[in-house]
């Protein structure tokens, strides 16, 4: 198989440019499949029961899930899992995944800051979910050297 | 109870090394959505240069859970589970997580804040290789609520 996209480099990269944008929709079966795959069996992820029973509305996605997905089209961008060296965020919202029609969270990539020293680039997420950032200083940097 | 402030700087033993199985790594990618050849194709990852699939950027956080688990039951810690919130998290890399790693993750609390009546703890998760060599440190960041 060959790699998704062609390497880039920091120099071909203008500040505030979108470089990707993706969609996920997130059904209670994703909630479960990330349950199992992380280890994280927290039940308000599964059971609108003891979510309520917390004051949440319902069942939410896994903050951490959230994170992992926000960051694939950077990936594929990138062309290769391991340029992505630092990725970090802040949990600000949380994404209430509907046992009928689940969510939809959209995902837009731009270019935050660019190191030619270094060829990384910092990519800068905005993560949405009903209209409403999900995340906060959605932040990956990317080396591109 | 409250978080004890006593746990800044405490640094805890480390956790039993956890072994990177390529099925596991296949398996948390399909749960983030990663669609990437190099996450789940050996060869495709062997020809970009990496002995086996990568991991995806997040998976740190299977390696990490352990030693929040740890925190989380420190008998002196004062952190009501129940009370917890996700604030922030971080990975910093030094090199990617791939199939065949032999993960050991030592945790340090590094900061702890009271803003009204909450309290936010910071936890550095090092995850080194078999070798000792540096891979990643995951930085967690919690809420615990104060008493309402």
């Amino acid at each position: 198989m060959t790699p998704t996209s062609p390497i880039r480099s920091v120099a071909d990269l203008t500040l505030g440019s979108v470089v990707a944008e993706a969609s996920f929709s997130l059904t209670r079966d994703s909630l479960v499949r990330y349950a199992g795959a992380s280890g994280d069996f927290n039940p308000i992820h599964y059971r609108d029961d003891v979510a309520q029973s917390v004051g949440l509305s319902g069942v939410l996605a896994h903050g951490m899930l959230t994170m992992g997905l926000a960051v694939q089209p950077v990936v594929d961008w990138a062309g290769d899992p391991a340029r992505v060296i630092d990725f970090q965020v802040r949990f600000t919202r949380p994404v209430f995944v509907d046992a009928t029609v689940g969510a939809v969270v959209m995902v837009v990539a731009k270019v935050g800051a660019l190191e030619p020293e270094t060829g990384i680039a910092r990519i800068d997420l905005t993560v949405t979910f009903n209209g409403a950032t999900v995340l906060g200083k959605a932040q990956a940097r990317v080396n591109l050297a | 109870m409250s978080v004890n402030p006593e746990l800044q700087g405490r640094v805890f033993p480390p956790v039993a090394p956890y072994l990177v199985g390529r099925e596991k790594v296949r398996e948390f990618s399909r749960a983030v959505f990663a669609t990437n050849p190099i996450n789940h194709d050996p060869e495709a990852a062997r020809a970009a240069g990496h002995a086996d699939v990568v991991a995806p950027p997040t998976f740190a956080v299977v390696v990490q859970e352990a030693t929040l688990a740890q925190l989380l039951a420190e008998p002196d810690g004062g952190i009501d589970f129940t009370r917890v919130v996700h604030g922030d998290q971080r990975f910093s890399y030094t090199r990617p997580i791939v199939a065949g790693d032999e993960l050991t993750a030592t945790l340090a609390v590094t900061s702890i804040k009271t803003l009204g009546g909450h309290s936010m703890l910071t936890a550095e998760s090092t995850i080194v290789d078999r070798a000792g060599a540096h891979v990643v440190t995951a930085i967690s960041t919690l809420v615990v609520r104060g008493d309402e």
